[in-house]
Parts: structure tokens; sequence; C-alpha cells
């Protein structure tokens, strides 16, 4: 194929940068624990495939393409190392694995290792994200660190910091053992939902709720028998789901009860839906699949007209035992208020005021100003609006909180 | 690949422990060397005398100067090691959780730098 267009050859290393990123800075890295010099060979790789495939044309196992001159990038890099017992080592590891694959097939998927080695326990939490982000999906750290509002040259140090213990440290690749399996799970569905949430928000770029998503499903198709990890995607889904009736024509933020069901996307609850139910069959409850219960009891509204508030507060009275989440603990005094009455929501909601967490937490604020402005205290319900309109960081919300104090 | 288990507890709460604490610590610790012994990841380990033993030595302005004391004074000093040879980090740090140290202190699990 002499006559391909540059064009034509940027859209495929494109996609194949999308489809097999992940794939193949796993299986580059696994030997050796050197995410750093895998990302670096494969990014040689990639600028090499924009010069090459022009001219020679698109090869047939563009993966396995990629892979061979990511992996001979990857020699020189060891091979210019100044520890000559570092070098040896190296070459050794990565000669383990030489053979070259003859078709894309033929890598072998180790993202979920890679996935876990993120989310270790010894790694900080709050990069255990935004290090997934990068290592499976190819994203830079500036474009993290816009989505997470923090500063590039912060978020890139301590991605770096994080490799570097990834290495030196001797985190291993691996899925974990069954016995530690939940807890380590945990992390890594910990940090793809802190992906998904921090998504939501519409902005320009790659948009994260959706890399999110596609991790929820990565995750799951090689988890398929972890309830928890079909959970979470049903979670997500049941989220993504409501995208459209989140805001109205004029980006006004429309809550979830005011959301008109008609645009939400059917597909995406059904197949929420299904993945909760061969969840339960698993006979493992867990925190995700009581968040996806929830989302699917207020999906019931599209069929019944209201949310099953019952099911609901019930649910979240079993998230509450699970967990010492100040955001389960408005959400189920929410849902008492609906099925029991503002005051005793306000005084589920009182059990709370003192949990330092919540001080500065707008959904705490807008949730008590709700519940005060129904059981007729103006004047408390018109300072906690003010309180959760000061806090506002999304210009929708804090229109749609300037309305709500209206009806005081 | 190798660490140092760095075994970080109070010199204070060991002073005023019972007898009968010491010595069921003493045993555990006996207990433990020997399971590390029997599975062959130990490369030395040692009890370290209390920090009112320890001088600190650096060199300023030329001029060497002691110290008689730690290096920092903390809450908690480091009081033993051992030195272990494990596959990775999974296994050194279930090894750490097992040092009878974790529970009256903690343990700092560094990997050695290999050259």
């Amino acid at each position: 194929m002499p006559h391909e267009t540059d064009h034509l050859v940027a859209e495929t290393a494109e996609a194949v940068a999308r489809r097999s990123y992940g794939k193949l800075v796993a299986f580059l890295a696994a030997r050796t624990g050197d995410v750093t010099t895998a990302e670096d060979a494969l990014a040689d790789a990639f600028a090499a495939a924009l010069v090459d495939w022009p001219v020679s044309g698109i090869p047939r196992s563009p993966e396995a393409w990629l892979m061979t001159v990511a992996r001979r990038r990857s020699v020189d890099a060891a091979r210019r190392r100044r520890t000559r017992g570092e070098a040896a080592d190296h070459l050794r590891l990565l000669a383990d694995d030489w053979g070259d694959p003859m078709d894309d097939t033929a890598i072998p998927d180790r993202r979920l290792a890679l996935m876990f080695a993120c989310a270790h326990p010894a790694i900080d939490p709050a990069i255990r994200a935004p290090l997934i982000l990068q290592t499976i999906l190819g994203f830079d750290g500036a474009a993290i660190a816009s989505a997470l509002l923090v500063s590039p040259a912060t978020m890139s140090q301590r991605l770096v910091r994080a490799k570097h213990k990834i290495r030196y440290a001797g985190i291993p690749f691996r899925v974990p053992e069954r016995a530690e399996m939940a807890e380590r799970l945990d992390a890594v569905l910990a940090a793809i939902y802190a992906a998904y949430s921090e998504g939501w928000p519409e902005g320009a770029g790659r948009n994260l709720a959706e890399e999110a998503l596609w991790l929820g499903r990565l995750v799951a198709a090689l988890l398929p028998e972890e309830p928890e990890a079909l959970g979470l995607l049903a979670l997500m889904l049941h989220a993504e789901a409501r995208r459209a009736a989140r805001s109205d024509a004029a980006g006004a933020y429309v809550p979830l009860d005011e959301q008109d069901t008609a645009l939400w996307h059917t597909d995406m609850i059904e197949e929420a839906e299904s993945l909760l139910l061969r969840a339960s069959t698993m006979g493992m409850i867990g925190r995700y699949q009581l968040e996806a219960a929830v989302q699917s009891a207020h999906a019931a509204r599209r069929l019944t007209g209201r949310s099953d508030w019952a099911a609901i507060e019930r649910l979240y009275a079993a998230l509450s035992a699970m967990t010492d989440s100040p955001v389960v603990a408005i959400n189920h005094a929410i849902a008492i208020a609906e099925t029991q009455g503002a005051e005793p929501g306000l005084a589920s909601l009182d059990a709370h005021a003192m949990d330092k967490r919540l001080a500065d937490y707008q959904p705490y604020w807008a949730a008590r100003a709700e519940l005060l402005r129904r059981t007729g205290e103006a004047d408390a319900a018109d300072q906690a609006y003010r309180r959760a309109i000061d806090l506002a960081t999304d210009a929708a919300v804090r229109d749609y909180l300037r309305r709500r104090r209206m009806l005081i | 690949m190798q660490y140092m288990l760095l075994i970080h507890s109070s010199e204070a709460e060991l002073q005023s422990a019972s007898q009968d604490t010491v010595g069921r610590m003493h045993a555990a610790y006996m207990a433990y060397t020997e399971a590390l012994t029997q599975a062959g990841v130990v490369v030395n380990g040692n009890r370290l005398r209390p920090t009112s033993s320890t001088t600190t030595v650096r060199i300023v302005d030329g001029k060497t100067q002691m110290l008689d004391g730690p290096y920092a004074e903390t809450k908690e000093q480091l009081a033993g090691y051992y030195l272990i040879d494990v596959p990775d980090l999974d296994a050194a740090l279930s090894w750490a959780a097992r040092c009878p140290g974790a529970s009256f202190g903690a343990i700092e699990v560094r990997p050695i730098w290999v050259m």
C-alpha cells in the first residue's frame, strides 16, 4: 500500500494507540518493573511509525510492529545505563520475553497486572487513578493535571515518583491471589471510580468519564467473576445514562428527581441492570453493587414515575453499615426525608453535623438547606443555602442552588 | 530483591513494660527469626542497643563533631533490623507484618540499592 496518505497513517496509529497502548506498556514493563522506560520506548515506536508507515505501508500487525521497535529501544536504553550490573539484569529480563510475536493476539495482556501495580497499597492512594490513566490509557501528565485541577508540574513529579517507587521498591506486576483479591481489587476500582467522578464536568479534550468507563469495561471483561467489578461498571453506566438529562437547553443544572426520563439512555440503563443482576447471582455484596442498586432504584422512575425511595433508604442503610463515608450519610438522610419526612431526615443529618469532613462539603450544606426549608426553618435554611452556594465550584450547580434559595 | 526491615519502636515503652511482656516479646522474636531462617530469606539481622548508647558523628567545616545521642530525636527509635532476600515487595511486606515489632511500633521496608 504505497499511496497511503499521512492522514490515514496518523489515524491508524491513533487507533492502535487507543486500543493497545496500555497492553504494550504493560507487556514491556512487566518483567523489569520499569514503566518509565517502557513508556519512552513506546513513544519512540509511535514516532517511528509515523515516519515509516507512510512509506512502507501500515503493517499487517501494527501492535506487533510497535512492540518490536519499542523492545529494540528498550534494549538500547538498557545498554546506555551507567551501571553495568543493572544493564545486564535488564537485558536478561528483556531477553526472557524475546521471540517476536507475529501478530497482535500473540502479545499477552498484562494490563490487569499493571493496574494492580498502580493501585498497590504501597502507592499513595491519591496518585493511583492518575497513574492508571497514564500507564493504561497514555494520558499525559498535563491532561490529567488539568482534569484534576492541580499544577502540571506537581502532577508530573508525583507520577515520576510513583513509577520510580513501582520499579525500585519491587512492586510486583501480578493479579492478587484469591485471599487478598477483594481488598486489592477495591483499590483498583476506587481509582477508576475516582477518574470517573472527576470526569463529570464537561470540558475540552479527552473525556475522563468516557475513559474511566472504558477502564471499567476492561476490568469487568478481564475479571468477569468479580461481582464488584461488574457493580462498578453498572454504577458508572447508570450515571452515564443520565448525562444528557443533567442540564437543560440553557445549560442549567437539573437535579436527578427533576430530570426528563425520556432523555435517559435506555441501552446503558439496561446494560447496567443486566450487569447488576449477574453480579447479584455471585453472592458477594459490596459497595459498588449497593451503589449501583441505588441508581437502579432511581432508574425505576422511567417505568413507574417515581424513584423507589424505600429501596433506596434500605440500600443506604446497608452502605452506612459498610463504610464511614460522609457522602453515604448525606444520601441516607435524604432518603429518610423521602420515606419518613423532612424532620427525621434532618435528625439523621444532624447526627453527622460534627463530622469535620462535612464542614466544607457543598452537598452536605445543600441537603441541609433543602431539609431545613421543608421543615419551615427559613433563617437556618437561608444560611445553609448561602454556605452551599459559596462552596459550589460548578457554575450550573451554583445557579441551581440560588434558584432553590428563592423558594424559601 | 533484598529489603531492609527497619524496626522502629518506643524505648520508653519497652523500659516500662512488665517482665512478662518483655519475655513474651523475646519469645516472639525468637520464633520470628526462626521462621525467617526456615524460609531461607534472612541475610542477617540484629537487635540494636538503646539510643542511650549511640553517638552521632558529622563533619562540620572540616572538623569532626560528635554528639551523644541519636541522629534525630523521635518518639520511636530504630531498635533493630533484618536484611531479607525475597522475590518482591509483597513478600517483603508480608514478612514485615509478621515481625513482632509491627505490633509494638512500626516496620519500615526499604529496598537495597543494587550497584
